[in-house]
């Protein structure tokens, strides 16, 4: 198994330090040490109930580690102050498993907030801005629309709107082709590779979509719901073939699973 | 600071082939290019071709590419074909995946203006079909009933307790606060009249007659349409967002047996306990400034006792099923119809309290108009 946290000559720009996170007494996941790279497409990916939407939480702040540092391009964000976090913040773009749009809000509105907030354009740019990052994901002309007016997966996009509204250098996706077709999932997985590509940014994202995973991912990790901790790290399609614990390989091929996977 | 503003050059004959030349940086904080200045130029050459070229570019960000994009966007308008050439790296990919898709063109609606709001015919219009979806909404729940007296209807009984519990005992402050409160300015507002009469001991008539036939009612009930009714609207509003109602139907369960009798069948059980509840502590509440006013308690229950009459009782309590139905009317109608958003849980809610407290207003006056008219 690799480890994670020796040897790396670039610095990483994710990592996760001997992460512990719990529940009150219940633990979740211990021990969580892995790099996310700049560029990556890194996978969080394990079966239902194991913390990955946990983790992915831990990661954007939402809850504190109970013991473990989470560091961005070197500098730990679990102790940085307010202000820190919230220039850090502003440099990621997140979608949230049900889109997290503003349901009182326009298209238009949700994306202009960030831009309103944090940027510099005034708002004849905005508008053009907008337009822009609207048509990047494929809805041009929705502007005016109210999320409740449009279909699940169109809501997904426009979720990736707000989220690349800043030029974001992390993204960070729970669960994005969730609810969708496989037409509209492979799409999507394509559109967040091409604007990966161009904004050079790093993608971290929780999925269980194997042809997701293995269309996109370049590296990931593995949580166990058994042993309650990671029992994979690395590239998808290396640790389907080659890793040396059997329910990871379970889970990628997705062959039946053995009695002592799914727990009540 | 080494950036230089964005800048754009239109080179290049009429008709033929135009090459769009982009220089300077084009980041946040310095501007863009004038769009509208090009917008009019390129429609005076009109060329068959318009070449946009990032050879001399320096610095860019989404501003770049909203300028590129609009430009893309006029040229298909106009039928002049766009190719962008030496753009950074980034940019020629950015603009593939941005004009993939056609722009969508919504159809055009006419949302409602302020004046189409305060016009009163509009007025009457939105008023009349609320009354009308209100009653066709009542229809639904005698249905309802009907179904519950035959023993066929799907409501959990277990359902009906907890909502009476809310609706009742939760509300036991808030009512106790009112309703003193209510029963002393009722008597301060006769005392001062009746004194000039030195006729002060009437109050005590004063305070049980408009407790009980009017106040207290009145009162608890436009309590319970703030209470109660909004958390009806909010509850079924959020079931209607999170696709619930749906899934009762489909499961072939009618929400309204499922969700809106219970809630009605509390109100209608609770509401006349309150009032009677409401009634007694308004007429303490009288007492108090009685007292105060050198009437002796023995003398005010006498005086009390000399005003009660079942008549009175049995108004307050018909007034009170009347609007136990009315509020859950107003607060169930508005949320299982609502939309699907936040926004639309937050607006049935207001709809729910506003609705109530207007039917409530004219239910009162329409009644003490007919039991005027036949002498009760």
């Amino acid at each position: 198994m690799a480890d994670a946290t020796g040897g790396t000559q670039l610095q990483a720009h994710i990592e996760i330090r001997d992460l512990t996170m719990a529940y009150g007494s219940f633990v979740i996941q211990r021990d969580l040490s892995f790099n996310v790279n700049h560029g990556d497409i890194f996978v969080i990916m394990g079966g239902s109930g194991c913390g990955k939407s946990t983790l992915l939480k831990h990661m954007l702040g939402l809850i504190s580690p109970r013991i473990g540092d989470i560091l961005y391009s070197g500098i730990s964000f679990t102790r940085a102050g307010d202000s820190e976090k919230e220039a850090m913040r502003q440099r990621w773009g997140i979608t949230y498993q049900s889109g997290g749009l503003f349901s009182a809000m326009t298209l238009a509105e949700n994306v202009t907030l960030p831009l309103q907030l944090y940027t510099r354009y005034n708002s004849a740019e905005i508008v053009e801005i907008v337009a822009y990052k609207l048509a990047l994901v494929g809805l041009a002309g929705y502007q005016n629309y109210y999320p409740a007016e449009i279909s699940g997966g169109m809501r997904k996009r426009a979720a990736l709107a707000r989220a690349i509204a800043l030029d974001p250098e992390i993204l960070f996706f729970d669960e994005p082709s969730a609810g969708l077709d496989p037409i509209s999932s492979r799409l999507l997985d394509e559109l967040i590779v091409q604007l990966k590509e161009s904004i050079g940014a790093t993608v971290v994202m929780v999925t269980h979509e194997l042809p997701s995973i293995f269309d996109i991912a370049t590296n990931s990790v593995y949580l166990d719901n058994i042993t309650r901790t990671m029992i994979g790290y690395g590239n998808p399609v290396d640790l389907r073939d080659h890793s040396d614990q059997a329910v990871v390989r379970q889970f990628l091929t997705r062959s039946a699973a053995t009695a002592n996977e799914d727990s009540p | 600071m080494d950036t230089q503003a964005p800048a754009f050059q239109l080179l290049g004959d009429n008709h033929g082939e135009s090459s769009l030349v982009l220089s300077g940086d084009w980041v946040q904080g310095h501007g863009s290019g004038n769009f509208d200045a090009l917008q009019s130029e390129l429609l005076l050459r009109h060329p068959a071709k318009l070449m946009a070229d990032g050879s001399s570019l320096g610095d860019w960000d989404s501003i770049l590419m909203a300028f590129l994009l609009q430009c893309h966007n006029l040229c298909r308008e106009e039928g002049i074909a766009f190719e962008a050439r030496d753009m950074p790296e980034g940019v020629a990919q950015l603009l593939a995946v941005a004009t993939a898709v056609e722009t969508h063109q919504p159809p055009v609606e006419s949302r409602g203006s302020l004046l189409a709001s305060i016009n009163p015919v509009h007025l009457l219009h939105k008023v009349s079909g609320n009354l009308q979806e209100s009653l066709g909404f009542l229809g639904e729940v005698t249905i309802a009933l009907s179904r519950l007296l035959a023993g066929k209807a799907n409501t959990r009984f277990s359902d009906f307790k907890e909502f009476c519990y809310q609706a009742g005992p939760d509300a036991f402050a808030i009512i106790s606060l009112i309703s003193v409160l209510v029963g002393m300015i009722l008597a301060y507002l006769g005392a001062v009249q009746l004194q000039q009469f030195g006729a002060e001991v009437y109050v005590a008539d004063l305070v049980v007659i408009g407790m009980l036939r009017e106040m207290g009612v009145l009162m608890t009930a436009i309590v319970m349409a703030g209470r109660t009714g909004a958390a009806y609207a909010a509850q079924l509003g959020t079931m209607q967002t999170n696709e619930e109602i749906d899934a009762i139907t489909t499961m072939g369960i009618s929400p309204i047996e499922f969700l809106v009798l219970p809630r009605m069948l509390a109100l209608i059980v609770v509401m006349p306990l309150l009032v009677i509840y409401a009634d007694l502590l308004g007429i303490v509440g009288g007492g108090i400034v009685a007292g105060g006013m050198g009437i002796s308690p023995v003398q005010y229950i006498t005086q009390s006792e000399g005003a009660l009459s079942f008549t009175h009782v049995a108004v307050g309590l018909l007034k009170s099923l009347v609007f136990a139905i009315l509020i859950a009317i107003a607060g169930c109608r508005s949320s299982i119809n609502s939309g699907r958003s936040s926004a639309a849980v937050g607006q049935a809610a207001t709809e729910a309290v506003v609705t109530a407290i207007v039917y409530l207003i004219v239910a009162d006056a329409a009644i003490n108009i007919i039991f005027q008219q036949v002498g009760i």
